[in-house]
Formats: C-alpha cells, structure tokens, sequence
C-alpha cells in the first residue's frame, strides 16, 4: 500500500474536492465527446459509412459537396486506373419535402407544388414536413443502401430508400410517398435502410437519374462526386491529374460537408482547454500537496525512503484519485448521456469515450509530475527540526 | 574506550563541518575521530551548540561532511551517492528524536513500519515486525492508537521502536528524553538500558550528567572537538 495514500484517510475533505473537479471535467469530457461524436453523426454518417476509400471532386469544387460536380467520363475513366477496385457516382443535394401514406394526397400535392411552388393542403393532409439529403446512386453499385426493410433501389424506377431516421423520428414506412417541394417529384418510399445523416439531415437514397431529375430538372450524366474503392496502388495525385479531379481520403472528405470543419474545430478547442484546465489543477493541487508533506517527506528520507522511492509513492496516490475520480465522471456522464433525448445530436462510442478518460488521468499525472522537483530537494535533515511530522 | 578485541561498526577520522550562512561560517566540526565497536552504549555530552547534534548527522550519514571519512562496516558512506547512503541509513541506522518525529495521522504500528516499507519489505511481513517490536517496547495494547492518543512517554516508545524494527547497527539518538518529564525519562531510559542488553549498539546525546554517566563509555564534544572519551565514572569533566 502507498505510504501516500494513507494521508487520502485524513485529507478526505481535500483529495473529494479535488476529485470532485476531475470527476466533473471528465463528465463535461464525456458530454463533450457525446456531442462531438452526435454532431459528426448528424453532419456525415452517411458519408463516414461509405464503403468507399476515396472520394474523387471536381478540381474546381475546392472539395466541397455543394461545389462540386463529376461527370461520366470521370467516373468511368477512374475505374481503369491502377489500384482502383470500383468506382461509383454519387449525387448529393439538399432537399425539402412531405411524406403522404394516401396515394391521392400525394398526387394532389405534386399538383400544387408545380403549380403553385408549394404543397398547400399538406398540412391539412397530415404530411410530416421532413428536410432531407438526396443522394443519388446507380442502382447495383457498391455505394448503393443496404435495406433493412422493403426493397433495394431499382433501375428505371423512382422508388427511394430512406434513411432509419426517417422511419423513426417521422414515422415514414415503405409504402409512403415523398413529394419533393418546389420541383414536385412523387417518390415513392421502397425500403428503410439504416441511420445514415449528411449536414444534420436523414438522407434519402434514389437512382443517379432520380437524383439528376431533381436536381437539373433533366437527367444529365454527372453527379456530385465519384466514391473510389482503392488499395495501396492508388495514387490519386496521377488520377487528379488525368481527370482534373481532387481526391481525398473518405474521412479527408468530412470536411468538405457544409460547417463540418467549424463544429468539430470548437469542439476540439473546447476538449484541448479542459485537459489543460484539468492538468493545471491536478499540478496546482500536487504543489500545494507537496509543501503540506514536507516534513513528512523529509522524515521518509530520514527514516531511509530514496527519493524515487517518495516520488513513486506520491505518483501513485495520485493516479489512484485521478483514475478513482476519472472513472466516477465517465460513469456519470455515461447515464447522463442515457438519459439524453432521442432527437439531440448526442452519440457515446467507447472508443472516443475511454480515450478522453485517459487522457485525462495522462494530463493529471503530468501535472502531479511538477511536485517531482519538490519532493527531490526535501532534505531529510528538516525531520530533525520541529515537531512530529507535518502537523496538519 | 572502545571494547577491545571487537572491530568497529564506524569509524570516523578527522570529521569536518562547516555551515554556510550567507557570508558566516560556522565551523561546527574541527576534526572528529571516533570508532563505535558493536554493543557499546556511547553517551555523548557538551554544553548546547557545540556540534553534538552536527556530529551525530555527519556521522549517521544523514548529513554532508566537509572532511575526514566515515566510514562503516568498511564502506565511506560520504563517498556513496546520495540514494545509495541513502538506503544503507535505512538498512544500517536506526534514529530517535527529540521531538518523537512521529507523522501525526498515522497509528503507532504505521508509523513503526514505516522504515520497512521504505526498503521494499513486503507489508504484511512489516506490520508483523512492527506489532512485534511495539510488543517489545511496551506498546502491545496501542498498535491502533495515533500519536495524539499517547502520552509523551509513549510517543518515544513508538519513536524508540521505529529506531529499532529494521535491527539497525546503530542507533542514534538525540536527547531522547529532552521533551520528557524526568520521571518519564527514566522509564524510557530504561527501556534503551534493556535495548543495550540485548546487544544493540547506541550512540545517545544527552545534556542530563546522571542519563551521562550509564553509557558503557562517555564523548565530550567542545567547540566542534572530542575533549574527553572514556569511561564514564572515571572521568574529570570538569564544571558543567
Ligand atoms: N543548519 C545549520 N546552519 C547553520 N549553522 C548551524 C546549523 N546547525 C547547527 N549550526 C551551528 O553549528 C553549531 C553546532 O550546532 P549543534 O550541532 O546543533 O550543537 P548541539 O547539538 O551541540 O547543541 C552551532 O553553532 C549551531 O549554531
Ligand atoms: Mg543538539
């Protein structure tokens, strides 16, 4: 047992204190990472579960998604380079509409919308309002959704593939009708795939040419972007230059979704001042630690503790509360992150999660490593002065 | 003298301190020489500030020395690095202090232990050596208490066996029985007396001429230097 730790017994007040602050960096840690993670979901689930390596933009699209545009030739041209296993188009554009489970709701609101702009009795209809991201794929490609209800895309058909969020926060099922505002398409929903968000929308998956009618009004051979399946041997700097594309890696590609940068940038910066909070404190709190003990470490010396002796011992106290309070604020922040509505942009993944936690017990031990110094130059001969040992 | 026929545990050769405060110095030591064979009870006497205390951290190896050697069981502890001098302290030297030393929040068996642990002895073996060496000293019935729930007396048992629970070669002593009541202090000189019975060696600084005289050999320190070393009875030590 540490010598150390003994003092935990008598300072209880002082080290829960402490540890009640660790605790709650770590649980703002949690939050923190829940949002971040939720946020990332939100912004580009769909793009992050992408059975694809690459993403190849247009040049000129400065690898934006809303900026960019490929065509055929393109994506045709990237599956005969070396290294490339497949590539497919994708076409991606915002999009507001309303879901009609009556056929002859739908019908009469694609009226209204072409000729009016906007669907006016959907209210009346009862139609959830729903904003969503066309993507647009070729049916059969390997970028198109695996459905976990209902039907795959079909070529030549309208049919679309929505999005698990849309079944479950609107209640949309196979069988209902999306009509698109302003360009007045009747979609019919064939299949529910599983959750997939792109710029904190659920997406809607539809045959290229859907994509393309909804979009130009016209079916025009481009679309958005080309997701490459690649190995090793892919070098997409030729590929760039051949085709006039840029082509980044998928998780490169987040930050072309709109305000994906900016969100995830606070957030870091948010996290990166709590850790150096957290070690300043745990540091603050070791000097402090440090000087009450002084006389105590001096007679630990005297008595025959070497110093590396003392500073493990301390090290070791510390690390015990770090971990101690660490592991209290991940579990509270873990039931707070439970308790969390369904609809707020919050997701706990382990990974993310333990990872902050040790980070955090990292920056608190460096921080307990500035008494290292302190404790070093404790002369044993202080014990022989004074009283019993640090009077507290 | 020393006991003849034994060889020294520690032997010091012309020791020399000097503080340094600011632009004073002190000469606190002017050249000790002093061998402790094993099982002598050394009584060390002098008037106050007169370098007892300094001879006893030189040559203890708890402090820096300025010349000469010390050297024990062979080995110049001045000349090992300061871990290495370090643990042969915790292994080789037992200390009692005036003031107990004892870390207050601490129970009597923990602070007893404590130059155990600090040497790697596993803890359930320390805590057995300690409780057995508080049996020892009197203490049986106060492994649990801390120091605050003893009297002075007991404080200095405790101190007493955390001098001895590591069989040091040595143990020092300084004025032991300076914070104690004179009744007090005869028990726990006495408790020493019986410590030296059973073979411990001990170098103890008292200013009390009666505690003086019931060492098996008497060292007066003057002005940083040994003026008298021999028996106890027969010395002429003048006015004191
Ligand atoms: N840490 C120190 N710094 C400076 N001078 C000291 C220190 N310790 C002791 N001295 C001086 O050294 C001399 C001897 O002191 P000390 O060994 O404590 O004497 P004693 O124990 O015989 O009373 C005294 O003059 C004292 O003032
Ligand atoms: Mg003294």
């Amino acid at each position: 047992m540490f010598i150390a730790l003994r003092d935990l017994r008598f300072a209880r007040g002082r080290f829960a204190l402490m540890g009640a602050v660790v605790a709650l960096v770590a649980l703002l840690m949690v939050l923190l990472t829940g949002l971040a993670t939720g946020l990332a979901d939100d912004n580009v689930s769909a793009i992050a579960d992408l059975p694809a390596t690459h993403l190849a933009f247009s040049a000129e699209s400065g690898v934006k998604f809303n900026q960019s545009t490929v065509t055929a030739d393109q994506w045709q041209a990237l599956r005969s380079v070396p290294g490339v296993a497949d590539a497919a188009p994708v076409g991606n554009s915002l999009f507001n509409g309303h879901v009609y489970a009556d056929h002859a709701q739908a019908d009469k609101a694609r009226t209204e919308v072409l000729a009016n702009g906007k669907a006016t009795s959907a209210d009346t209809a009862g139609a959830p309002a729903v904003d969503l991201a066309l993507f647009g794929v070729e049916p059969g490609s390997f970028v198109a959704p695996v459905q976990t209800a209902g039907e795959r895309l079909a070529a030549g058909s309208d049919g679309v593939v929505v999005s698990d969020d849309l079944a479950r926060k609107k209640g949309v099922k196979v069988g209902d009708v999306l009509v698109l505002d302003r360009v007045g398409l009747e979609l019919p929903v064939v299949g529910i795939t599983r959750k997939a968000n792109f710029g904190h929308v659920p997406v809607v998956f539809a045959p290229l040419q859907v994509w393309q009618k909804a979009t130009f009004g016209s079916t025009r051979a481009v679309a958005t972007f080309v997701a490459v399946r690649a190995d090793d041997a892919f070098v997409p700097a030729t590929a760039d230059q051949a085709q006039r594309l840029t082509t980044v890696t998928r998780t490169a590609a987040f930050d072309g979704s709109p305000g994906y940068k900016e969100e995830t940038g606070t957030l870091v910066m948010i996290e990166g001042f709590l850790y150096v909070i957290a070690g300043m404190l745990v540091a603050a709190f070791f000097t402090v630690w440090t000087i009450q003990r002084t006389a105590e470490i001096g007679l630990l010396k005297a008595l025959g503790a070497r110093t590396g002796y003392v500073v493990r011992d301390a090290i070791g106290q510390a690390a015990i509360v770090l971990v101690g309070a660490t592991a209290l604020g991940l579990g509270l922040g873990l039931g707070l992150g439970a308790a969390m509505p369904g609809n707020a942009p919050f997701a706990l993944k382990p990974v993310p999660v333990l990872g902050a936690g040790a980070l955090l017990v990292v920056m608190g031990l460096l921080g307990s490593a500035v008494s290292i110094r302190r404790i070093a130059k404790i002369d044993p001969l202080i014990a022989l002065t004074g009283g019993n040992a640090g009077a507290r | 003298m020393s006991q003849t026929g034994a060889a020294p545990i520690l032997e010091a050769a012309d020791v020399r301190k000097v503080y340094r405060t600011g632009t004073q110095e002190v000469e606190a030591l002017r050249g000790i020489s002093l061998a402790i064979t094993p099982g002598e009870m050394v009584m060390v006497m002098g008037p106050s500030g007169n370098g007892k205390t300094t001879m006893l951290n030189c040559l203890s190896g708890l402090d820096d020395i300025d010349g000469g050697t010390v050297h024990v069981d062979g080995d110049d502890i001045h000349e090992m690095s300061d871990a290495a001098r370090t643990t042969h302290r915790a292994e080789r030297m037992g200390f009692i202090f005036q003031s107990f030393n004892l870390i207050p929040v601490f129970s009597a068996a923990e602070n007893t232990e404590l130059p155990l642990l600090v040497t790697g002895v596993k803890p359930k073996e320390a805590r057995d050596r300690a409780r057995a060496m508080l049996d020892r000293v009197g203490l049986g019935n106060r492994f649990d208490h801390r120091p605050t729930e003893l009297s002075g007396g007991e404080q200095q048992r405790v101190a007493i066996a955390r001098a001895l629970v590591s069989h040091p070669a040595i143990v020092w002593a300084d004025e032991p029985t300076g914070n104690l009541d004179s009744q007090t202090a005869e028990a726990v000189l006495a408790l020493l007396h019986e410590v030296h019975d059973e073979g411990q060696t001990l170098v103890i600084v008292t200013h009390d001429r009666g505690i003086g005289a019931t060492g098996t050999r008497l060292v007066e320190v003057r002005d940083g230097r040994i003026t008298y070393d021999g028996s106890p009875h027969a010395a002429d030590l003048g006015a004191r």
